[in-house]
């Protein structure tokens, strides 16, 4: 009797342990799947995630999306139901965060995205975003093109939703620049040959051309126009900004331009730099669990997400206690009350009005020297 | 658009194609022999690319290991029909060994040549066979006990197949893509058009695997097996040819065409795990252009599908792949308006 009733207490209080204490956060990333380069360097970060935070368990339910919008709606379904979870974090490529976005705001749960997503107005109220939006990036860029004196722009970006992005974002901030768009040219991931797309950019004869594509796959596009003997500047997105682009593009890449986050060239930045410390932590921290030159783009917003539970969790634990529907909404509040953040990719803003909170002065640009990003003055 | 253009986008054109031919051909093989609807063709392309890509960093590809559990799962299966059969172990035992004898050889060379850094084209060599001896390994495994299933069951085996080597892509290449080096580095300024030497490889490559083929089945005791296998697959094997000897030969001869394509192409694109399917898709569509059944009939439809691509990039980039895929369907209506349907067709 006594030894039943010792387990039974036992029980009880694991039970009790675990359902009332911890923090419980859904994280949805493709980790398979075309989106996957960019899922699992997030993934890899996620797993040097701090266990506790402001005294609480935090436990990540990591589950893979397969890049396949279908299957981060059930995901974010799962999260919901299943595990009643505190928060949602993901996914990792646009597409598949769309679609998890009436999800979370159905179930009032705060859905921070890894990736540049756009929401329909009524379920913005659930949506932060960690990674920069494609305008913030873009600025450099248009300053840079404005600076050197170019007067006429190629496009050639992905023929999907990354491309669409950047072409959304660039077309009003050239025109505003008086710089013209000359040529828009697509191509996919999967794409043997971009010799058309060059050969159309290149008879249109613009003094800069930017690449919009991501990691490895930035670079064959690059290649492609210095082939067909292109001669003008050509730019590159943050997607980009992974050493995979030399490695892939070798001497073709070299005096080209990328513009990034501040994360990936941590040590490079100046001292007066605001993220210079973050920044500095997260690539010291990454590379030496994953190895030297490993940093990236991706990784650096969940070592973001880190930051912004860090300082979230005190502040919403005042109001409420962890799995309960007045702990979800005490986050969301206190993501919006947050008030100026120090990210590893600069500096961070939400409020009310702006859930995608960085300003103009994020992105940096680099050029590729030596086969080495350095920072352009 | 003018001469200049065009010249050179149909020579962009023809090489695209020239890859998308061999892996027509081969859809077209396996189809022929064993009603196969072989998807996975692609990623044989991929392996094949991604296998010499890592050899040249020096590390041990991930396909080794593949290679040897597949061998061990081949044996395995190989030993429990046999056994079943005749209830003799070591009757059974040998057609186990035999199956695992050259995998274990080619994984066993790989491992030791892996560090040693060998000239390109002795890694080459290399994963040519190590994705070869994927082959008969593949239609074992996955295909051999479903041979007498209907083309559909053995499509949707396909989609498996495919999903399966895809996964596993990932896991051993990871998903970063990679670049292999030229095997010649030539560039040729012909008036306008560029013609790298990679370029003239793809080409004279191609070419000479089709004439190849063409020896084989024409004049090979081999070759004309697999011809009478595609045509009657019982009378086949009442004269003595095994379909199961059949199937794995076809199967070698669509993953050792796949990997050569992979090297072919490696030096001009970056190769992605998950690269092959969409090439493979367009090898398809080629060998649905020639009904599934005629070779040169695959390599005419692979040279179109090839210039249509380019010149469709050229005109409307981001429809590129939306125009390439509904030149099928022409195809598909002249066909089955013109050739008349028996249920004995294959």
């Amino acid at each position: 009797m006594k030894l039943r009733s010792t387990l039974l207490a036992t029980l009880v209080a694991l039970a009790c342990g675990t359902a009332l204490a911890d923090i419980n956060i859904g994280v949805s990333l493709s980790l398979t799947g075309p989106g996957s380069g960019l899922g699992i360097p997030v993934n890899n970060q996620f797993k040097l995630f701090p266990k506790t935070i402001a005294g609480e368990k935090v436990n990540l339910i990591i589950l893979d999306d397969a890049s396949d919008p279908g299957k981060g709606a059930n995901n974010a379904r799962r999260f919901i139901t299943e595990d009643k979870v505190d928060m949602i974090i993901g996914s990792s490529i646009t597409p598949v965060s769309a679609a998890m976005i009436p999800l979370a705001a159905e179930a009032k749960t705060v859905q921070l995205a890894v990736s540049p997503v756009g929401g329909p107005p009524d379920q913005e109220r659930w949506l932060f975003r960690l990674p920069q939006g494609a305008d913030v990036i873009a600025y450099p860029i248009v300053e840079h093109m404005k600076k050197t004196g170019i007067k006429s722009v190629g496009f050639l970006g992905y023929a999907d939703a990354y491309g669409e992005i950047w072409l959304k974002a660039m077309t009003p901030a050239l025109e505003k620049a008086g710089i013209k768009q000359v040529a828009v040219e697509r191509f996919a991931r999967t794409d043997t040959s971009v010799t058309p797309q060059a050969l159309k950019l290149t008879s249109a004869n613009p003094d800069a051309i930017l690449v919009v594509a991501s990691g490895s796959g930035a670079a064959m596009p690059h290649k492609g126009l210095v082939e067909r003997g292109y001669k003008g500047k050509i730019y590159q997105t943050h997607a980009a900004a992974t050493p995979d682009l030399m490695r892939i593009g070798g001497k073709d890449v070299e005096g080209g331009y990328v513009s990034s986050g501040p994360a990936v060239v941590a040590e490079q930045l100046p001292d007066n730099h605001p993220s210079k410390k973050a920044a500095v932590d997260f690539v010291t921290n990454y590379e030496k669990a994953y190895g030297p030159g490993s940093r990236n783009q991706f990784a650096a917003h969940s070592y973001d997400a880190a930051i912004v539970l860090q300082k979230i969790v005190p502040m919403a634990l005042k109001k409420a206690k962890p799995g309960t529907a007045e702990f979800r909404a005490a986050l969301r509040d206190a993501m919006e009350t947050m008030g100026r953040t120090v990210f590893s990719h600069g500096v961070m803003n939400w409020s009310a009005t702006d859930h995608w909170g960085y300003t103009n002065e994020t992105a940096v640009l680099l050029q590729v020297k030596d086969g080495k990003f350095v920072v352009v003055q | 658009m003018d001469s200049t253009i065009a010249s050179i986008l149909l020579l962009d054109g023809l090489t695209n194609g020239a890859i998308y031919a061999l892996l027509g051909i081969a859809t077209v093989l396996v189809f022929a022999v064993t009603r196969v609807i072989f998807i996975p063709q692609g990623e044989f392309v991929a392996y094949g690319a991604l296998t010499l890509a890592i050899l040249q960093t020096g590390q041990v590809p991930g396909t080794v290991w593949l290679l040897l559990l597949l061998a061990g799962m081949a044996a395995l299966m190989e030993f429990y029909t046999r056994w079943r059969h005749h209830g003799d172990l070591l009757a059974a035992l040998k057609p186990a060994l035999k199956t695992l004898i050259v995998p274990v050889l080619v994984a066993l060379v790989t491992l030791w040549a892996a560090p040693q850094q060998f000239h390109l084209l002795v890694q080459a060599l290399l994963s040519v066979a190590v994705v070869t001896a994927f082959g008969p390994l593949v239609y074992r495994v996955a295909y051999q006990s479903l041979e007498s299933a209907t083309p559909l069951v053995l499509l949707i085996v396909s989609v498996g197949v495919h999903f399966a080597l895809t996964g596993l892509g990932l896991l051993f290449f990871g998903a970063e893509g990679f670049r292999n080096p030229a095997f010649w580095d030539l560039r040729l300024n012909l008036g306008p058009v560029m013609l790298s030497g990679q370029t003239i490889i793809i080409g004279v490559a191609s070419l000479a695997l089709i004439v190849l083929l063409w020896l084989f089945f024409e004049r090979s005791l081999f070759g004309k097996a697999l011809r009478a296998t595609a045509v009657n697959r019982l009378g086949a094997r009442l004269m003595g040819i095994s379909s199961h000897a059949a199937g794995q030969l076809s199967f070698t001869m669509a993953a050792l065409i796949g990997a050569l394509s992979g090297l072919l192409i490696g030096p001009t694109t970056t190769i992605f795990y998950d690269s092959g399917f969409i090439i493979g898709l367009k090898g398809f569509v080629a060998a649905v252009v020639a009904g599934l059944s005629s070779y040169p009939g695959a390599l005419v439809g692979a040279m179109f599908v090839g210039v249509i691509e380019s010149f469709g990039s050229f005109w409307a980039s981001a429809f590129k792949e939306v125009i390439v895929f509904t030149v099928i369907l022409p195809v598909l209506l002249v066909r089955s308006l013109t050739s008349g349907h028996s249920d004995e067709d294959h």
